[in-house]
């Protein structure tokens, strides 16, 4: 294939999806996206399923939710368990990152 | 070929039951699935468990595996079917398969043949079931400084392609994206429509990357904020003074207030990321003792000895 320059969009904090892009965008039936938010996996913007709003990070998510569900047999709560530890895990680990490279200035000066 | 032994890959015996199966199957599939495993080649162990997987749950097919492992010819890791082999199993792809053979090896492409990966399931004659194409995900490693003016990346990306049969192959495809200036580590940038092509008309699926900051020799990253950890004498921290400090735009003039401490942190306004609002970039310092290199040195510190009241250890006599 040839080279293409991409449209880039940086995401951030803004949430253009309503149920039914986020339905199209993952292929699943707005059920799922119900159990999802009532599992506290999303937590869209918004009262009532009809004004939801979801983010683009929300579509990672639910991706996500997906894979496991398929891959690991998990059921809802195990997987919101699972994502929440993976986000911790995540926060983490930059945190980690972070103060290693503190601590090698430290002793590389001191 | 390269001759792949499943039950090695799944950590079973060659007798084992399809309990034992299926449970080393599951705590494999926990420990290597890219989403939760951070290994670089997670991805890849989980892909070959599943493979094993597909084929050691199904007995017709285990069987069939079994024969082919037993008659089949090994020159060290190559091996060859035995002449005529068809399998009766096959991979059909027909029921609802959890997996996307798209990515099976070449061993097991021989024995259950090719199949045609997602198109054999679901695009069908005459199907008009539409499938958008699936996201594909990247981690982009950047160093700070393009995270701070922003920069260019050509990536390669494996895809799934579609031959003249209509058969799945694999293509490389290039393309350039910008990273805009201000990036953070995790943060994540869509490329719309550059992920999997969609399969009976659906659309393509979007292409994320994740920023990764690469380690920074000067200075320690969180969020838009920078640390930065300054070198000063003894002199410099009790008499005050104004130093050059690196920031990402270039070198600012820092002012060392007199009588600061070490471990002290100051704060350079907007010297950080750029973002709305842009981070700021701490100071922090850190007072290096010199070494006395001569008598003269000695002295000199000696008569500070004599002449400045000074207890460091006041505060722990305080607390008697």
């Amino acid at each position: 294939m040839t080279d293409a320059t991409a449209v880039t969009e940086l995401l951030d904090d803004s949430a253009p999806y309503r149920l039914r892009d986020l339905c199209d965008l993952c292929a699943v039936r707005a059920e799922f996206v119900t159990e999802m938010v009532d599992a506290g996996i999303l937590k869209p913007a918004g009262a009532v399923p009809s004004r939801w709003r979801f983010t683009v990070q929300a579509a990672v998510r639910l991706r996500k939710a997906q894979r496991l569900q398929r891959d690991l047999d998990v059921n809802l709560a195990g997987i919101a368990l699972a994502l929440d530890l993976i986000d911790d895990l995540d926060a983490v680990r930059a945190r980690v990152r972070t103060l290693e490279l503190h601590l090698a200035q430290l002793a590389e000066d001191g | 070929m390269e001759f792949v032994d499943y039950y090695e890959v799944m950590g079973v015996a060659e007798d084992a039951s399809g309990d034992d199966i299926k449970k080393a199957y599951r705590r494999l599939a926990r420990k290597y699935h890219p989403d939760v495993s951070s290994a670089p080649d997670a991805e890849q162990n989980f892909k070959a468990v599943g493979e094993a997987y597909e084929v050691l749950k199904d007995p017709e097919k285990r069987q069939e595996y079994d024969q082919l492992k037993k008659y089949g010819a090994f020159d060290g890791d190559r091996f060859t079917p035995p002449p005529d082999w068809r399998s009766s199993a096959g991979f059909t792809g027909g029921g609802y398969t959890e997996v996307d053979p798209a990515h099976f090896s070449e061993i097991f492409e021989a024995i259950y043949g090719r199949t045609g990966g997602f198109h054999g399931r679901s695009a069908g004659a005459g199907s008009e079931f539409a499938v958008r194409g699936e996201d594909v995900h990247a981690r982009v490693p950047i160093t700070l400084a393009e995270a701070y003016s922003g920069t260019t990346r050509t990536f390669s990306l494996q895809i799934r392609g579609v031959d003249a049969r209509g058969m799945s192959v694999p293509e490389t495809k290039t393309l350039k994206a910008t990273v805009p200036a201000g990036v953070v580590s995790g943060q994540k940038i869509r490329l719309k429509g550059q992920g999997q092509p969609g399969i009976g008309g659906g659309k393509q699926g979007d292409l994320y990357l994740e920023i990764e900051l690469e380690p920074d020799r000067l200075f320690a990253v969180d969020g838009h904020d920078l640390t930065f950890v300054l070198p000063i004498a003894p002199w410099e921290a009790i008499l005050g003074a104004t130093v050059d400090v690196p920031t990402l735009g270039g070198r600012v003039k820092l002012t060392i207030p007199a009588n600061a401490a070490g471990g002290q942190k100051l704060r350079l306004k907007g010297q950080g990321l750029p973002g709305r609002p842009p981070g700021d970039q701490y100071v922090v310092l850190k007072i290096v003792v010199p070494e006395a290199k001569s008598e003269k040195d000695r002295e000199l510190i000696r008569q500070m000895e004599e002449q400045m009241a000074f207890d460091p250890r006041a505060e722990l006599e305080a607390g008697k």
